[in-house]
């Protein structure tokens, strides 16, 4: 005979206890009903602001009527519980139906709750809990113009967000204690947060006591405490929760204080046969599995998306000394704060606070709530990597196999641990699909991504990095062999070294790979498909599917008359016109069969590609240098042409960025350059491996006073080595990084020649330098390569009709995409 | 009552004008189709132009190739490297969209795209 489980509460907690019982109960022991208070099924209450961004309740639902009905599971909406009878073991409704249980699970959520303020009652006043609530804010802020929110935790600044989405004019979040958020963050994180909102439209009083609402019938305006008033046509309370456990109270369970259904370590009340989850249960320990854990992240979550700034806090927040030791790392510039609390003796991470920037929360939390042993500079953990090749993954190993990873799905390290060692799950999309871990919020899709590298690696697994399933080589073993075996053609490559089809991983790395080799014409021999997509239409593709033109302006110097030519293609074609921080000009919105149109005028002119498309060289940046600047102590800007003209259409594993600057003042920026040169009075200051981006890094010195002629070997050997040995899609530096020795070692490699390969590599690079040639002019004077430059195959006059624009000041961009 | 769909063969354009293991794009009665040569393996297909993640018409634009032991055919968006099996038009790296997929036939030198 089955066992009867009765649900009490159809919220997302009632709808993910029904998911797992059915994924677990495979023997279909239980039969289950669920009675839910609201007409509707469960739907995800921590995206609900999304409804006004355009959700409809069917995204919002967390599974249709007819997933219950497939499942078994008898669903009962618009008739809450009203009564348990203990003894009998039943409950009853409120539409009066009976019925019997073995089991019974409060589910019952919270409610929102509303201070005994005079005036609640009147027209205007919301409180923003449900689907029903959204629908009357909706109504009634279509004839308001101010609004103002009681609380200034999670919700009320979320429900401040949402009145600024519904177009009121202004908002106003009314915060009884002296700072935002005051159970998660501490004064200086509500500060940080504080001018964050502010930029975003929000007016923040805190202190602020709001004694009575009022109005005639509708409110009209809020008096405070303090005897100051603000005139509002809208109101919001946001209070706080209060747990739904009016019932099992009226039934004898036992509740807290402040309400909640007492309940211990295996979530069961003070009747063995009666159990309680999520916000309406009152737990004395932390509960890993359901949804506690799931609910603090979907909270880090859920600031991100609707308020825009990140806010997290984990374990002790707000310990102190001497208690514990803190660290602080405050940015205002950038509206970021973090704080870690760590134990005396410096082992243990108790807890924290992050504003701006939650990147390392599931670490830090997970650290915290397994006790992991902490580096000796913890604040690593709080700052991210910071250089090294050690730190960053490093963490996610540390951990215990007990940790969870992913919280909303309840999945722990070992779990996935597991996949890779024994199901040889190795990607992210397979994790995700045979655990779920990931599918959530997603909040922890970086820290499963390390984990399977760095299990991979500790394994052995993938240690040689091959390039993808095709080929079984790394990126430097393939360059080896392709040179060796005078492969010109990515089909012979792939019919000799690799196996299938090929992907779109390995066509690029290959092109790339043929293209450094050899340097020749990256379209002819049917390498074009075998191009990235930019690279296969020397252009970059754009927005709305159009590309940008960049002609080569080799260290930024530039006639009258050749600027006048840029200028007069633009307006002929309707390019969008900008100046790029490379020193040249981007032209935007070249339809692709234009292109060759305009390449044709701009090679006339004496323009070159400037392959901005590619992994190769895009610019060397120059300052005027000694031939005008008082300071300049060497002709910069003839140095950084010579540069830019002797590695133009170097294909490399990424893309090389380069700068000359005339002083020491190096108002080119060559610090910040995978290779950059600075003048001296003797010579030249030669910097390596250094980029901007999305992880900035300063370039490092590799030699100094050195002469023109050696700076130009010593870049010679430095780039073949990079494009020799590097991964594909890896920049210089992190290429450094990984490298044994580091600089050291690349001094001893490029200087000292210790692999003797010097002069090898200055012959290959010479070769290299003698079979450039135009891209562009190749493909102008060739009509064969003209005709793959359509759109339509059989329309070629005809262009794309969804290459759609929107003018800006007085020229086009590409239209919004969704 | 049953439906009938009748397949409609359109001439979309010639066997040369599609480069060797790569896609180009036909406007047929309005509408875009990406054809792929796939010389490789001799086979020929055809989806609709437009990668449903960015609504952008630029599928025929994308690198072609296989996955998997099945070696199922494949093509990689140029915007954001989202790949669709060419056999089923589901998208292959993780995501729900399926794109058309259209019957293709060459006969003489001519590729014919079969549409309702």
């Amino acid at each position: 005979m089955k066992q009867k489980i009765i649900v009490v509460g159809n919220g997302m907690v009632g709808y993910k206890f029904c998911e797992k019982l059915i994924a677990k109960d495979t023997t279909k022991k239980f039969e289950l009903i669920v009675f839910g208070e609201e007409i509707r099924p469960a739907y995800d209450r921590v995206h609900l602001s999304e409804y006004f961004a355009g959700k409809t309740i069917e995204d919002l639902t967390m599974a249709p009527a007819s997933w219950y009905a497939e499942n078994g599971i008898n669903l009962i909406l618009s008739d809450p519980i009203v009564d348990i009878d203990r003894e009998a073991k039943t409950v009853r409704s409120h539409h009066g139906l009976l019925e019997s249980y073995d089991y019974l699970v409060m589910a019952t959520g919270s409610g929102a709750f509303v201070p005994p303020i005079p005036g609640v009652e009147k027209d205007g006043v919301f409180v923003y809990r449900t689907i029903e609530d959204l629908d009357l804010m909706q109504t009634h802020a279509k004839k308001a113009t101010k609004g103002a929110v009681i609380g200034g935790g999670l919700l009320g600044l979320e429900a401040a967000k949402a009145l600024l989405d519904l177009g009121l004019q202004e908002v106003h979040v009314i915060e009884f204690a002296p700072r935002l958020m005051p159970r998660q963050i501490d004064e200086a994180g509500s500060k940080v947060l504080q001018a964050k909102l502010e930029t975003l439209g929000l007016q923040i009083h805190l202190n602020k006591n709001t004694q009575e609402i009022v109005g005639n019938g509708i409110i009209e305006a809020m008096q405070f405490a303090d005897g100051s008033r603000l005139e509002v046509d809208m109101l919001v309370i946001s209070a706080g929760i209060k747990p739904r456990d009016e019932v099992a109270k009226v039934a004898g369970l036992e509740v807290g204080i402040r309400g909640g259904i007492v309940v211990d370590n295996a979530l069961q009340t003070s009747d063995p046969n009666i159990f309680a989850i999520g916000e309406c249960a009152l737990a004395h320990q932390m509960i890993y599995g359901l949804v506690a854990p799931g609910y603090e992240m979907a909270e880090v979550v859920a600031t991100k998306i609707l308020i825009g700034v990140d806010v997290a806090s984990f374990g002790d927040a707000f310990i102190q000394e001497p208690h514990a030791q803190t660290i602080v790392f405050e940015n205002s510039a950038k509206g970021i704060y973090k704080r870690i609390n760590i134990s005396n003796d410096g082992k243990y991470l108790l807890g924290g606070i992050l504003v701006g920037d939650a990147e390392q929360y599931n670490m830090l939390l997970q650290n915290t709530k397994n006790k992991t042993i902490l580096p000796p500079d913890p604040e690593d953990l709080m700052l991210g990597a910071r250089g090294g090749a050690e730190d960053g993954a490093s963490g996610v190993m540390a951990l215990p196999d007990e940790a969870l990873i992913c919280s909303c799905e309840a999945i722990t390290k070992g779990a996935i641990y597991h996949e890779i060692i024994e199901n040889k799950v190795t990607t992210l999309d397979g994790i995700k699909k045979c655990t779920k871990a990931g599918t959530g919020c997603g909040g922890c899709v970086p820290m499963v991504k390390d984990l399977i590298n760095e299990t991979m690696k500790s394994q052995g697994v993938f240690v040689r990095n091959i390039l993808c399933e095709h080929f079984d080589y790394t990126r430097q073993e393939l360059f080896d062999l392709v040179k060796i075996k005078n492969f010109r053609t990515y089909d012979d490559v792939l019919d000799h070294l690799g196996k299938g089809d090929g992907c779109e991983v390995c066509k690029p790395a290959v092109a790339s790979i043929l293209a450094s080799l050899w340097n020749e014409m990256i379209l002819e021999k049917g390498n074009a498909t075998v191009q990235d997509s930019n690279d296969r239409f020397l252009a970059n593709i754009q927005k709305n599917g159009t590309y940008s033109v960049v002609p080569r302006i080799p260290g930024g110097e530039i006639t009258p008359e050749k600027l006048i030519v840029i200028g007069q293609v633009a307006l002929k074609y309707n390019l969008y016109t900008k100046i790029t921080g490379g020193q040249r000009i981007d032209l935007f919105g070249a339809h692709v069969s234009d292109l060759p149109d305009i390449w044709e005028e701009l090679v006339n002119a004496g323009f070159e590609s400037g392959h901005a498309y590619g992994k190769s060289l895009r610019t060397v940046k120059s300052c005027v240098g000694s031939t005008w600047c008082r300071f300049g102590v060497q002709d910069s800007v003839s140095f950084a042409i010579e540069v830019e003209e002797r590695y133009r259409g170097l294909r490399s594993p990424h893309k090389l960025k380069s700068a000359v600057s005339g002083c020491t003042r190096e108002c080119a920026e060559a610090q910040s350059k995978d290779f950059g040169i600075i003048a001296t009075e003797k010579g030249w200051n030669l910097y390596v491996c250094g980029n901007g981006g999305v992880k900035p890094r300063h370039a490092e010195l590799l030699a100094t006073d050195i002469d023109s002629e050696t700076c130009l070997r010593y870049i010679d050997r430095f780039l073949m080595f990079y494009i020799k040995t590097a991964e594909p899609l890896t920049r210089t530096a992190p290429w450094l990084d990984k490298m044994e020795g580091g600089i050291n070692y690349l001094k001893s490699v490029i200087i000292d020649d210790v692999l003797g390969m010097g002069e090898q590599w200055d012959a290959e690079m010479n070769l290299l330098v003698e079979a450039y040639k135009c891209e562009w002019k190749e493909v102008v004077d060739s009509p064969e390569l003209r005709k793959r430059f359509t759109h339509f195959v059989n329309a070629p006059k005809v262009k794309d009709p969804n290459a759609r624009f929107e003018p800006m000041r007085e020229m086009v961009k590409a239209a919004e995409w969704k | 009552m049953v439906l009938e769909t009748t397949t409609t063969w359109h001439m979309a354009c010639y066997t040369d004008d599609i480069p060797e293991n790569g896609g180009a794009c036909a406007l047929i009665e309005g509408e875009q189709i990406a054809i792929y040569n796939f010389s490789r393996r001799g086979e020929w297909y055809a989806t609709q132009n437009l990668c449903p993640h960015r609504q952008q018409m630029a599928l025929s634009r994308g690198m072609i190739g296989s996955t998997g032991v099945e070696a199922e055919p494949k093509v990689a968006c140029p915007f954001h490297k989202k790949t669709f099996s060419l056999k089923s038009g589901e998208c292959l790296s993780g995501d729900d969209y399926v794109i058309k997929t259209y019957p293709i036939k060459i006969e003489n030198g001519q590729i014919f795209i079969g549409m309702e």
